[in-house]
């Protein structure tokens, strides 16, 4: 029997890890048209990188206008969410041997945000809707001399919420957003509610009747996809319904 | 390595371009985007108190409408026993009115608020969802008001 250490050398050298895979990519460019079209890329890639890799080897070899947002590119930033197989991902964190290379792989600007290009999309509303629920530490009385003492228990009553990176998966997934930006959509209640259970902080109340507003919490439909889609795999739907009940245990 | 560039928009395409540089294309916007500013938030508890109402109506819309159904369609010779006598029969008793009237309230009003939500999700323009919830309402308010004077006044002696 040879040695594991043996066969991997020879595997190497002998076969290729590379493949052709096909990137579909839904492009847009206002200089040129006024419509979205798919534009196929075949590419050699080994399977175990990642649709970010694909997507750099298309702008770094191939088309240098193909245009998208990334930073980190290792799922910190959380810029370069994008519709990988019409479902939101990073594309940093999404392996091209685990959506099913034989096929196409789809990829898309997120859905429910005006498109600039390719797929670059405006975030501006998203973050709107994310400054208005207050996200910064609200407090009142003397500042303490020290840091603000918190227990573990205390802690992890919010611990999931504090993982949001912002990508903003969640709340272009949500069906209700896309129909009408005006939701304040899961990302904006993650972010209020890793404020609202946090015992160091003041302002819930507020936080609370900003979200019981029309297109606050109620709006949401409980169709998990932000749950399903959020690559830090936050419990988003949880979340929600956790704000909500905050509500009516406060007013009833 | 790369693909058919003369079918998309992206390579040099046949004729001239609308669009250029200093042209552009106008961006593809999503069917009803955020405000530039946010809107002052309502205050008052209408959404909460829909929400809920929703579930609790739901809760005993079960117990109201299978054992309504059972009743009408499966019980005692299923459908074929229904006619003005039956009805009659059941609206004799103060038990029976009362169930069928909290059905019509509760499925009416549940069923009212669940379209006003569709059409609040669905109906992009402003001037269409008016439209739609001023009828959802009056033929909500109308079969609510005709059922219950049905119901009130019922006459079973009736020529
Ligand atoms: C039999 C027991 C019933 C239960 C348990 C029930 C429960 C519910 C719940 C919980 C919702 C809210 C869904 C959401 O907010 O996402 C809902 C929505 C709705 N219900 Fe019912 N319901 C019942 C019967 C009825 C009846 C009799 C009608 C018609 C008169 C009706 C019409 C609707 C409509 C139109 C919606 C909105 C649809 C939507 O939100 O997608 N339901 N129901
Ligand atoms: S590039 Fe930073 S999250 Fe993917």
């Amino acid at each position: 029997m040879a040695t594991p250490t043996m066969e991997k050398t020879a595997a190497k050298t002998d076969v290729s890890p590379y493949i052709t895979v096909t990137f579909r990519v839904r492009r847009f460019n206002p200089e040129l048209s006024d419509e979205a079209q798919w534009q196929d890329f075949q590419i050699e890639i080994d399977p175990k990188e990642r649709v970010l890799d694909g997507l750099h080897k298309i702008k770094w070899d191939v088309d240098g206008s193909l245009t998208f947002r990334r930073s980190c590119a290792h799922g910190i930033c959380g810029s370069d969410a994008m519709r990988i197989n019409g479902k939101n991902r990073l594309a940093c964190k999404t392996l091209i041997k685990d959506i099913n290379p034989e096929k196409p792989i789809t990829v898309e600007p997120i859905k429910g945000m005006t498109v600039l290009k390719d797929l670059v999309v405006d975030m501006e509303p998203f973050f709107q809707a994310y400054r208005d629920v207050m996200p910064f530490l609200i407090t009142s009385g003397n500042e303490p001399t020290r840091e603000r003492l918190q227990s573990a228990e205390d802690r992890e009553r919010f611990d999931d919420t504090t993982k949001c990176i912002l990508c903003a998966a969640c709340t272009s997934s949500c069906p209700v957003f896309w129909n009408d930006g005006q939701y304040f959509g899961p990302a904006a209640i993650v972010n209020a509610h890793r404020f609202i259970f946090d015992s160091r902080d003041e302002a819930a109340e507020q936080r609370l009747e900003i979200l019981n507003d029309k297109d606050g919490v109620w709006r949401c439909r409980t169709t998990f996809n932000c749950t399903d889609a959020c690559p830090r795999g936050i419990e988003v739907t949880k979340a929600i319904a956790e704000v909500k009940r905050a509500l009516i245990t406060r007013r009833y | 390595m790369s693909a058919d560039l003369s079918k998309t928009a992206v390579g040099p395409v046949e004729g001239v371009s609308l669009y250029d540089v200093d042209n552009p294309a106008p961006l593809i916007d999503p069917p009803r985007k955020r405000t530039k500013r946010s809107p002052k938030s309502a205050r008052g508890n209408f959404e909460l108190a829909a929400w809920l109402f929703m579930r609790l109506s739901g809760v005993v819309l079960v117990v109201l409408v299978i054992g309504h159904l059972l009743i009408q369609l499966v019980l005692d010779g299923g459908v074929s026993k229904i006619g003005f006598a039956f009805v009659a029969g059941r609206w004799a008793s103060p038990f029976w009115q009362v169930w069928d009237l909290l059905m019509l309230w509760l499925a009416m009003l549940h069923g009212a608020n669940g379209l006003r939500t569709v059409i609040n999700d669905y109906a992009e323009r402003p001037s269409t969802r008016l439209w739609l919830k001023g009828l959802l309402y009056t033929a909500t308010v109308f079969t609510i008001l005709l059922g219950t004077l049905v119901i009130f006044t019922f006459d079973p002696n009736i020529r």
